[in-house]
């Protein structure tokens, strides 16, 4: 018996998100009296022994020459493959744009359930029982895993990363897969570098119609680039043309979960609200102070954006200078 | 190319979320339906403008009760040639994808279209699973897709950039924003909705792998604390020293 957990490292590093899988898994197999393994398919020369310290017991590398690039088909079966030879009762992953390819082909070839999006560890006294965001965060569910095998996908910043333990041995195993690929990666289009990616931003700088037209950002950006936050903006913004698509968040959009979220001119439709109310904090500025916005926010600013976010900005410059 | 279409029903995105049964059951109760927009706007719309470049079939499937069947019919007034439902209740992602993924293998679908997820459960996971099922490739949360040749070429968004991915077919794919744009249903689609062959199939029999216990609201907010816009340098210590996120 063991608790897999599948981890991915880019550039040479173990992704945050891997290390918050690991330190859940290894408290899963706590729960259940079993060893944490965790399994790395493409490690491109990042130090997986790391791993053990976040309370993986031993860390496996599948190596075949398939692995290199990423296929769905290809990645589910060779974890599958490890879950069967390490005899995993359940398997964890992440739930970002990989896991999201991976987790639902493994429960189905498993046939484990599955609940892709857990924010909590299991509850072992009722079951398995497993919490995820449903209705856009309106509600959560809580649900009973209940097959033998159980696949869970794991919200990113759900947990955080804990490292108490030391350096786990690092097994490399040659894997059959007995699948190939029939999806070619033929480019990557990089994001500029400079620019931070929005899903995983921690911190998110967002704005709306109340900065009445694209020429009126310089400011949104100013604060950005202060704080060290993403660029985010509501639909109405994205579909006159203002903005690029891809900052659009809400339902519709991205969904995301930063640490901060600063919405400025934003008014806070529901459908705006359902992608950003699974930040841990926000902060609303609007000269309305009937904005629905304000009932979601930690903190609010009422008042003209256009005076507010140039003083906000001045007084991020002097606490960054000051720590 | 034979395109399917899956669809979900969902409640309209300005829906009172409310449970009733102990917590155990959504309330039904005044709900106005809809197509999962994911799916309407992104997964059909794209069925039909490769339909519209000719030689393609675009059939409809949603697995739900007969209570499903108006929207349905609101589906397919946007477009799509017929429909399928599927006579069951969809009670978990696993359980809905054993249904698609025994019709799509009986009729053999070069392309099997979702959207990216619904927007009541949010858990992305029915596309996958009928792939595997399928034993096809899957290109999840796709941006853009087009025909080529025999095959196709999607774009697809991750933390990384935007992969260009080609894959041969049949396929499974997950469509989101950027992969077409929302249309409007005109008078002639309604009319033409009423009358297109809407067809309901059996459930097969499969395994419980997961149930819903209970729901929950989130915990609510906390009122929010109004700075003044003259005091920002306390809006930042806040930041730092209540909420911790600095």
């Amino acid at each position: 018996m063991s608790v897999l957990i599948f981890t991915e490292a880019v550039n040479g590093k173990i992704k945050k998100s891997s290390l918050e899988a690991v330190t859940y898994g290894s408290k899963v197999a706590a729960a259940l009296g079993t060893q944490a393994v965790a399994l790395n398919l493409n490690p491109g020369g990042a130090d997986l022994s790391e791993l053990g310290k976040y309370g993986a017991s031993k860390v496996i590398v599948g190596k075949n020459a398939s692995l290199a690039s990423f296929d769905s088909q290809v990645y589910t079966a060779a974890i599958a493959e490890v879950a069967a030879s390490v005899g995993a009762t359940v398997v964890v992953t992440v739930n970002d744009s990989l896991g999201k390819a991976v987790a639902p082909r493994l429960s189905a070839r498993l046939k484990a359930g599955l609940v892709a999006g857990a924010t909590t560890l299991p509850n072992t006294a009722i079951g398995f029982n497993v919490t995820k965001n449903v209705f856009s965060g309106k509600a959560k569910a809580h649900y009973n895993i209940v097959s033998a095998v159980k696949v869970i996908s794991l919200m990113p910043n759900a947990v955080q990363p804990e490292a108490n333990g030391s350096a786990a041995s690092v097994e490399e195993v040659n894997l059959n897969i007995g699948v190939s690929a029939k999806t070619v990666i033929k480019e990557v289009k990089r994001a500029s570098t400079d620019k931070i990616a929005l899903p995983e931003a921690e911190l998110v700088v967002s704005a709306g119609r109340g900065m009445k037209g694209p020429e009126n950002w310089g400011i949104v950006e100013d604060l950005a680039n202060v704080v060290g936050a993403a660029t985010a903006c509501s639909r109405p913004v994205a579909d006159i043309g203002w903005r690029p698509h891809h900052e659009h968040v809400g339902q519709t959009g991205v969904a995301i979960r930063p640490n901060l979220y600063i919405a400025i001119g934003i008014s806070g439709a529901i459908q705006h609200l359902a992608g950003v109310n699974q930040s841990k904090t926000i902060v609303v500025i609007n000269k309305d102070p009937e904005a629905p916005f304000f009932k979601a926010a930690d903190y609010g600013v009422v008042g003209d954006a256009f005076e507010i976010v140039p003083r906000l900005t001045e007084a991020f410059k002097k606490y960054k200078a000051g720590h | 190319m034979k395109i399917l279409v899956c669809i979900s029903q969902v409640p309209d995105t300005t829906t009172k979320i409310a449970f009733t049964d102990g917590n155990t059951k959504f309330a039904e109760a005044g709900v106005q339906w809809i197509v999962n927009p994911y799916d309407e706007w992104y997964a059909l719309v794209r069925a039909l403008e490769i339909q519209e470049k000719g030689g393609s079939t675009v059939t409809l499937l949603n697995v739900g009760p007969a209570a499903n069947d108006a929207v349905i019919r609101k589906a397919l007034a946007i477009g799509g040639d017929d429909a399928v439902r599927i006579d069951a209740d969809p009670k978990e992602s696993y359980f809905v994808a054993a249904q698609i993924a025994a019709y799509a293998k009986s009729e053999s679908f070069d392309l099997v279209l979702f959207g990216k997820e619904t927007i009541n459960y949010n858990g992305a996971e029915v596309p996958g699973m009928v792939a595997e099922l399928l034993d096809a490739p899957f290109i999840s949360q796709a941006s853009k897709l087009e025909v080529e040749g025999s095959g196709i070429v999607c774009e697809r968004p991750t933390e990384a950039g935007v992969e260009v991915v080609s894959s041969s077919t049949p396929v499974v794919v997950s469509a989101q924003k950027g992969m077409s744009e929302a249309r409007i249903p005109n008078m002639r689609g309604i009319m033409a909705a009423r009358t297109k062959p809407l067809k309901v199939v059996a459930a097969v029999a499969v395994d419980t792998l997961t149930e819903v216990t209970s729901f929950s609201l989130p915990d609510a907010k906390s009122a929010v604390k109004l700075i003044s816009p003259d005091n920002m340098d306390e809006l930042v210590r806040l930041l730092h020293e209540e909420a911790k996120v600095i």
